[in-house]
């Protein structure tokens, strides 16, 4: 071999090593940050699977279900998986000051964790707006994504860092 | 009457394009000169089809013509002028046929600019680029087609999306990333046409990088607009998500930057040729991908519009790109083996290659996070995002890197390096950054990565100063030159050199706002009633109350808000809901209290009836600001690099001049720059 092609060789594989590496440390990372789309439904279906990881968290503001701490600071609500009456809920907390739309009946996407004291705990909340990012599509409704639920619809609405 | 103009003149296009792209590739694979008049037809006749289809729509939206479908969508009799044109690419089926003119504009100017060069060459070129053309106006006639009529007519629309309307920044951002994106068919064109001819000489590697340059430049300037208008109107405090179609802007961007540096070692050691093809390549392949993300509705993002019918078309486009351009490469690699070698690990070349390196690893990991989503769905059925924390893990080494590179790399010389020589060059810069680093711990600044980006900045930034500078300094001194005539000489017998350092020093501005903005960013968000205070990074905010207003397209409630300074100056800022006439949802903006040092950023959450109370949402970014007055420096040092230089028989008319040239390693880089 000669030291030409060994050198050749040698920087092959040292690339070979260092893609392998990369990739190795990107999906590793990916899978540390991946954020999972559930409603509470589907979230509560989890069992403990649901503990830690970051959820966005999609369902409808439980009718009569939002309450205020006397401060003004902190928000208690129930996020609901649809609007009908005993639909899979679960109580959510939110420090984040909601949009002026947030409302009794309105689609929510929150983001946050979930743990063992059945709180979910959110650092920000998203309300499902009939406009922001899309355009209607010719023949559909303005109304009708307004209703919708699916976490993804609004999921980068904010995109909030 | 205006659809059926305009649908004609899409079905001429497509004929004009599917023409010229068969005889151009036929005529050129045959070695045969006689197509490459009807060719060169084929471009005009193309063009102004694109041109006269515009013209119409423009003209369409203009007169209110609801009888066609996407005026209807967009349009509406209250409309202000201004942004009845800009509707024109406020909605898929209008960008697209936008899409349609910018990429008709790129393949004539770049016909009529090299009408000179060997016509066989030309021939392949534009046949190329008139295929990708083919592709895009069947898009318009087919599955995009903005030229659905309507019957019954309605009376109104319901006029563009109110984000469109917002803010001056929609209107110009998405020309300039069209620009971008589109501008790549020229390289992909010019990058074909040598592999199908089997050579690329250097005759044609200076228009492919003037080409990517160029469309590179128009990249930038329209990644910052956008970021800068997600900052201004969007609300939520920031100017980069990591969105899907943010990185689609992003990942071309990120190896044309590449070519533009590996084509340097192409040209200086005949090495990285396979390499810095497919890197031309692949640039063209992610721009189409980035449009596909962006329009074809497959991601939920601010710039999707919904689920449409292009998605299949797209991913059929993409397919026939890569079999094609890993064939072409694995069938004309052989021509394309490299005739240098590296000699020394710390040389110039072996900087580049690492600078290569690092940016493919960017763009790796940054599409890695992008697709993953999808994979995932499609695979596994789970639902997921991939988190910002992926990105920011990712890429803040990578940023730091490129950093350091662009230090160490215009300090390294072609070929052996003299090591003595290059010590004492280092020691200046390093400790400057060591120093700058050491000041701001002193300063209070805390945090690894932001320390080092500060330091590093300061190194390549001593580096690259001195670099520019030497040569005027030299010719002042020896040729008794002004201040502004060396200035000015050295940057025209170097100019890709000299401007490629000024983009650098735009780049350097960029990295360190976006670490002081992002490390030392203050947050707090709260609802206040009238006369309480607000504190967040020694400003002081009073909620004064709400007031309302009307303008003529949109009616808004604005919360005054008082802002004493850190300084004690006093003003007052009106963070506002906007409600549109024909949308329910508010939509704010956000008011910005600018300075070079740092933004205050106020955005309306909400309040409550008749203004007893408001809730905002408040933000510090140091620097931030920084990251679009970048611009400027972009673009002049992009201009510099992009000037038409006067032939070479014109540079040799100078040869007294180029004898006492300074003896700066690598002065003469403006070599085959034409």
């Amino acid at each position: 071999m000669t030291p030409v092609a060994r050198n050749r060789l040698i920087l092959v594989g040292a690339l070979l090593v260092a893609g392998a590496g990369l990739a190795v440390v990107a999906f590793g990372k990916i899978g540390d940050n991946l954020v999972y789309y559930w409603s509470p439904a589907e979230m509560l279906g989890q069992g403990e699977k649901a503990y830690g990881p970051t959820i966005r968290l999609g369902g409808v503001v439980k009718p009569g279900s939002i309450q205020w701490n006397a401060e003004h600071t902190t928000l208690h609500f129930h996020v609901a998986t649809d609007h009908t009456p005993g639909s899979a809920s679960v109580l959510v907390r939110s420090t984040e000051v909601p949009p002026q739309m947030f409302r009794d009946g309105i689609g929510v996407v929150v983001e946050g964790t979930f743990d063992k004291s059945q709180v979910f705990a959110s650092n920000r909340l998203m309300v499902n707006h009939s406009n922001e990012y899309r355009a209607p599509k010719p023949g559909e409704e303005p109304r009708k994504w307004q209703e919708t639920v699916e976490g993804s619809t609004t999921a980068s609405a904010t995109g909030a860092q | 009457m205006n659809a059926t103009i305009g649908y004609g003149l899409v079905l001429g296009a497509v004929a004009c394009a599917a023409f010229g792209a068969v005889v151009g590739l036929v005529s050129g694979l045959r070695r045969n000169e006689a197509g490459s008049p009807w060719v060169m037809r084929a471009v005009w006749g193309f063009f102004a089809c694109m041109a006269g289809s515009n013209l119409t729509m423009v003209y369409a939206l203009l007169t209110d013509d609801f009888s066609i479908k996407y005026v209807a969508q967009v349009g509406s009799r209250a409309t202000p002028t201004v942004f009845k044109v800009v509707s024109l690419w406020s909605a898929l089926e209008g960008s697209i046929l936008f899409w349609g003119i910018i990429m008709a504009s790129f393949v004539l100017a770049f016909a009529l600019a090299h009408r000179d060069e060997h016509k066989r060459y030309m021939s392949l070129a534009l046949g190329t680029m008139l295929a990708v053309g083919v592709f895009f106006s069947f898009l318009i006639a087919g599955p995009a087609n903005p030229w659905h009529t309507l019957s019954p007519v309605p009376p109104d629309g319901p006029g563009p999306n109110p984000l469109l309307q917002n803010h001056i920044l929609m209107v110009i951002h998405p020309p300039m990333l069209y620009l971008g994106y589109v501008g790549m068919t020229v390289p992909f064109g010019i990058a074909v046409a040598g592999l199908l001819r089997g050579e690329i000489g250097d005759a044609w590697m200076a228009p492919l990088r003037r080409w990517t340059l160029l469309a590179w430049t128009f990249l930038s300037v329209g990644i910052i607009l956008g970021s800068w208008w997600a900052y201004a109107v969007l609300g939520w405090g920031g100017y980069w998500a990591w969105d899907p179609v943010e990185n689609a802007s992003f990942l071309p961007w990120l190896t044309a930057t590449a070519f533009m540096h590996s084509t340097m070692v192409q040209e200086r050691k005949q090495m990285l040729r396979l390499w810095t093809m497919s890197l031309a390549l692949g640039s063209f392949i992610l721009t189409i991908l980035g449009t596909f993300m962006t329009r074809s509705g497959i991601f939920n993002s601010v710039h999707s519009f919904t689920q449409s019918d292009i998605g299949p078309t797209f991913l059929v486009f993409i397919a026939i790109l890569l079999v094609l351009s890993i064939g072409l490469l694995a069938t004309r690699g052989h021509l394309l083996v490299a005739q240098g070698q590296i000699h020394s690990v710390l040389s110039r070349e072996t900087s580049i290659l690492v600078n290569n390196l690092v940016f493919v690893a960017i763009t790796f990991t940054v599409l890695l996070g992008t697709l993953y989503p999808l994979i995932s769905e499609a695979v596994r059925g789970v639902r997921v995002s991939v988190g910002e924390p992926y990105f920011n893990k990712m890429a803040v080494p990578g940023g730091i890197a490129v950093l350091f590179l662009m230090g160490v790399g215009p300090m390294l010389p072609w070929g052996t390096p003299d090591k003595a020589a290059l010590r004492r060059q280092f020691i200046i810069p390093a400790s400057v950054g060591l120093v700058v680093a050491l000041a701001c711990y002193v300063a209070g600044l805390r945090g690894f990565y932001p320390l080092l980006t500060f330091g590093l900045a300061s190194f390549a930034t001593v580096i690259t100063l001195r670099e520019l500078v030497a040569p005027v300094r030299v010719r002042m001194s020896e040729r008794k030159e002004g201040l502004l005539t060396a200035v000015v000489q050295s940057a025209s017998k170097a100019r890709r050199r000299f401007g490629g350092y000024v983009v650098h020093l735009g780049i350097v501005i960029i990295i360190v706002a976006v670490a002081a903005s992002s490390a030392y960013v203050q947050h707090t968000s709260g609802t206040l009633r009238v006369g309480q205070t607000l504190t967040l990074g020694g400003y002081q905010l009073e909620y004064l109350g709400v007031s309302e207003g009307q303008e003529p397209h949109r009616t808004y409630m604005a919360a005054r808000v008082k802002v004493t300074t850190p300084g004690g100056a006093v003003q007052e800022f009106q963070p506002r809901l906007n409600y549109y006439e024909r949308s329910t949802d508010p939509i704010g903006t956000p008011a910005v209290r600018e300075s070079p040092k740092e933004d205050l950023y106020m955005s309306l959450m909400a309040f409550s009836q008749g203004g007893a109370t408001a809730s905002l949402n408040v933000w510090v970014f140091p620097l931030v600001g920084w990251i679009w007055y970048s611009i400027p420096v972009l673009v002049l040092g992009s201009l510099i690099a992009l000037w038409p230089s006067r032939r070479r028989v014109a540079v040799g008319a100078s040869a007294p001049a180029t004898g006492a040239a300074p003896p700066v390693p690598g002065s003469d880089m403006n070599r085959g720059a034409a």
